[in-house]
């Protein structure tokens, strides 16, 4: 089979990429290696909406992440992604930490970022009575919010797939090498050859770097564990507040989620296995004692998920984008990649643009509806006229999280359809709550094994 | 009269209130109403409450026929999912979305087990990983659990686990509990150890769970030696450490009880908030289901009483614990002097305590003191109920305090 465009990789990067270019007319086939699109480091971040504030100024990741902020913002009010702007404040513990507050303005102001403001101690503990003690003042960067992680880049490959763009999953790419003027590449058993190539494998991108003869990119993933409290303890937060960052890290985050939880974290540790998702005795411990002096009442609540995600760290401080004749490279795309995934996309597009791709534009694009499955807007639990108009969307059948019988069937039908559990929590929030399964698990399954009449 | 919530303790209470002539509507959001009996296929229930032996499933259908056969209304697929700001409650059904008001309402929401995160267990994130509840249902669908199993725990739940997995021809490979003994009784302990040949691993906890899609081995310490070991096994039950299932309770901004984690109850099972009453094991995590449903049916008067033209009481007085008691149920005392739910309170303890002396006090009053045979973790004890009419209902807390042992 012959394609204009491969991408490898359907992260949020990938996906949004296999969207961007799927607008155009072209025939692109987006693989994936795992059984799921967004299944990897995607799934497991703290799914911020970054304004960049913070950025190193000049590099393509403080370009790259303003625009995706503006992009993804409109994209998600369009296709129903779970946003909401919440602003963060950025706390200083220490007099030491308030007066590194004048180099962040100044370095947001670099940025183009102007909104940036001080807050007062008492201000602060006005905005945020459930800080613990020893606040000495914030900062407030009032663009920064929360994102849904899961439905974005199913959003993106949902809307790449409604414009013909092809999705394989379950196919990790085994062998790639160049033919003439393009590719030949081996995914999940199956040939296919390209014009174009993008590299956008995430932790495995150095991998498939190598394998078209590249050696000069390694990707260290560090692990970042994080720990998400029930829902009961949202009301302690209205902001997501922030560490002020020192050389090497941005420090321990509290935030809301879409979902309504409160979550705490990231570690940072670099790890060798770039499969080893594991939290660990020691990183909860750590993540719990700064919890607790953060908001000490978050400690009371129970905890509802420990989840660890691997970043895809390079040596260099920015993204790593390249296109050199056919292939683009985008690796080490870090925690922003999220809210940069649109502009990622529209910069790989320029450039494979420049080195000579036809990008005529489709006359129909399709547009596309995302289930909503934030708290922020109306679920189907709560709609009046979607239960009259299918009385499925008022059976609920995952307490914990409202999820409904209808939800769960158009999770296993849709376009890009759940074919396993970690697929229907995605989509759907099931299993993801308090309980974990206490209550619906076995009829999740039993559903899941329906639709798909085979057995678990 | 709303009851939320039809496992055992919300149709007893049904069951009464309709014996009183009261009209009552049942709300339970599981597609058939009978609560967690319906996944223990074991015998046992029913001795307290209907004075009869029965299985799990048998006690739940029989409990709601004579129910229905009263004249409640038992909705199913019907889940209560919040208040509006008026304290009326928020239900979604297959026939709508609707806002229900009641002159009364008994919250029997009852109590889920701890599943792995919030006990914090490291690891990766494989399949494999369930509890008790989700065990069962597993089973009873007829769906595979797995081979070779690792159960948390050695209470009488634990127990039950053991033979849920050998009816699924599943292996036990161990028990494990943090405390120096098990929490069951002799007899069970013997049965597993003599017929399914389980070792029961105690002062272990469970250190880590590793596998990549299903779960390979768990890394378990030794917390006396502090030495770790690793055991092969496909699936990790994690069993009891209930919790009450309080979302709504805490969604009304009724008073919580710290030990307990249920809402605040006077020994009518009246919350913080007038008109509204709690019930069975939503009090405490779990008792026995008769036990519960006792507690549904002691509600009921409590209901009775107050849809007649009763007050409600000005204040709880609450009543504390101290370490190692864990928690006290009722955990208030009100100037209605009730008597409890089986006329005494249940007592639980964190640690093993052989003859303790325990003491009620309010301020510098004593108003009860006395011994125990024993308190066992995890196991519920008796105490008399004969001093609540000593407590001034206008005073401050009650504290109750193990003074030796």
């Amino acid at each position: 089979m012959s394609r204009d465009v491969v991408i490898v990789g359907a992260g949020v990067v990938g996906a949004a990429i296999a969207r961007e270019l799927s607008r155009f007319e072209l025939r692109c086939t987006l693989v994936e290696a795992a059984p799921d699109v967004g299944a990897r480091t995607s799934k497991a971040n703290t799914a911020l909406l970054h304004t960049g504030f913070d950025a190193k100024p000049g590099t393509l990741e403080a370009r790259l992440v303003p625009r995706g902020h503006a992009l993804l913002t409109e994209y998600a009010a369009r296709t129903g992604i779970p946003l909401e702007q919440t602003g963060a404040l950025l706390v200083a513990w220490s007099e030491e930490e308030r007066v590194a507050f004048a180099g962040i303005i100044e370095r947001a102001n670099a940025n183009g970022y102007e909104t940036i403001r001080e807050l007062s101690a008492e201000e602060l503990h006005e905005r945020e009575p459930h800080l613990g003690p020893g606040a000495e003042g914030a900062l407030e960067v009032s663009g920064e919010g929360i994102v849904c992680p899961f439905t974005t880049p199913l959003a993106f490959a949902t809307d790449a797939v409604l414009n013909g763009c092809e999705l394989r999953r379950s196919a990790p790419v085994t062998a790639i090498e160049r033919v003439g003027d393009g590719f030949r590449l081996d995914a999940g058993g199956e040939a296919v050859t390209t014009r174009y190539l993008v590299n956008a494998a995430g932790q495995h991108a150095d991998q498939l770097h190598r394998l078209l003869g590249h050696d000069d990119l390694t990707i260290t993933p560090r692990r970042g564990e994080l720990i998400v409290f029930d829902k009961l303890a949202r009301p302690l937060l209205r902001h997501i507040i922030l560490a002020v960052p020192t050389g090497t890290t941005k420090g321990v985050l509290v935030a809301p989620t879409v979902f309504g939880n409160i979550l705490l974290g990231p570690t940072a540790q670099d790890v060798e296995d770039k499969e080893d998702t594991s939290s660990t005795a020691e990183g909860i411990a750590y993540l719990r004692s700064e919890g607790r002096r953060i908001v000490p009442e978050l400690l009371e609540h129970e905890v509802t998920a420990v989840y660890v995600g691997l970043r895809t760290a390079t040596h260099g401080p920015d993204y790593r984008i390249s296109v050199d004749g056919g292939y683009a490279c985008v690796a080490g795309i870090r925690s922003t990649g999220l809210t940069a995934s649109m502009a990622i996309a529209e910069h790989v597009r320029d450039r494979l643009g420049e080195a000579g791709l036809e990008l005529r534009p489709r006359a129909d694009t399709a547009a596309v509806r995302m289930p909503n499955i934030g708290e922020f807007a109306l679920r189907p639990f709560a709609d009046s006229e979607r239960i009259a108009e299918d009385a499925d969307y008022g059976r609920v059948a995952c307490f914990c999280e409202r999820v409904t019988r209808g939800e769960i069937r158009d999770a296993l039908t849709a376009t890009v359809p759940a074919v396993d559990l970690d697929g229907l929590r995605r989509r759907t929030r099931v299993l993801m709550g308090r309980c974990q399964g206490f209550y619906c698990g076995a009829e999740v399954r039993a559903l899941l094994v329906e639709a798909q009449h085979r057995t678990w | 009269m709303i009851v939320v919530g039809g496992g055992p303790a919300g149709l007893a209470c049904a069951l009464e209130l309709r014996r009183r002539g009261i009209d009552v509507t049942v709300l339970e959001r599981e597609q058939q109403a009978g609560g967690i009996p319906r996944h223990c296929e074991h015998q046992g229930f029913g001795i307290r409450d209907l004075r009869r032996l029965q299985s799990g499933p048998r006690y739940a259908q029989h409990y709601l026929e004579l129910v229905r056969e009263a004249g409640a209304a038992v909705l199913e697929e019907t889940m209560v999912t919040g208040w509006t700001g008026d304290g009326a409650l928020e239900v979604t059904s297959p026939s709508g979305r609707e806002t229900l008001e009641a002159d009364a309402i008994v919250l029997a929401t009852g109590c889920r087990e701890r599943p792995r995160p919030a006990r914090l267990v490291p690891g990766s994130r494989p399949d494999g990983v369930l509890t008790t509840g989700l065990l069962q249902q597993l089973v009873q669908g007829g769906l595979p659990v797995g081979r070779r199993a690792l159960v948390v725990g050695a209470e009488h739940v634990s127990f039950s686990a053991v033979l849920t997995l050998r009816h699924a021809r599943t292996g036990v490979v161990g028990m494990t509990t943090e405390l120096d003994r098990h929490q069951s009784f002799s007899l069970v302990r013997a049965g597993a150890a003599l017929r399914y040949r389980v070792p029961l691993w105690t002062r272990t906890a469970v250190a880590a769970i590793h596998g990549g899609r299903r779960v390979e081995e768990v890394e378990l310490t030794d917390l006396d030696r502090g030495v770790t070991r690793r055991v092969a096994c496909d699936t990790v039950v994690f069993t009891g450490d209930w919790i009450p299932d309080q979302e709504l309770a805490a969604g009304l901004g009724l008073d919580l009880d710290p030990g307990t984690r249920g809402p605040r109850v006077d020994t009518g099972l009246r919350t913080s908030r007038p008109g509204v009453f709690a019930a069975g094991n939503l009090l405490h995590g779990a008792e026995p289901a008769d036990v519960a449903a006792l507690s549904g049916r002691r509600a009921a008067s409590s209901v009775a009483s107050w849809l007649s033209g009763g007050n409600w009481p000005k204040q709880l007085v609450p009543a504390a614990i101290r370490v190692p008691l864990h928690w006290i149920s009722p955990n208030a005392v009100s100037d209605r002097y009730d008597v409890p739910p089986r006329e005494h309170f249940l007592l639980r303890s964190s640690a093993f305590l052989t003859h303790p002396r325990l003491e009620i006090r309010q301020g510098e009053r004593v108003l009860w003191n006395g011994s125990l045979r024993r308190l066992v973790p995890g196991r519920s004890a008796s105490l008399p109920a004969g001093w609540i009419t000593e407590v001034d209902a206008a005073g401050g807390r009650l504290t109750v305090t193990c003074v030796a042992n």
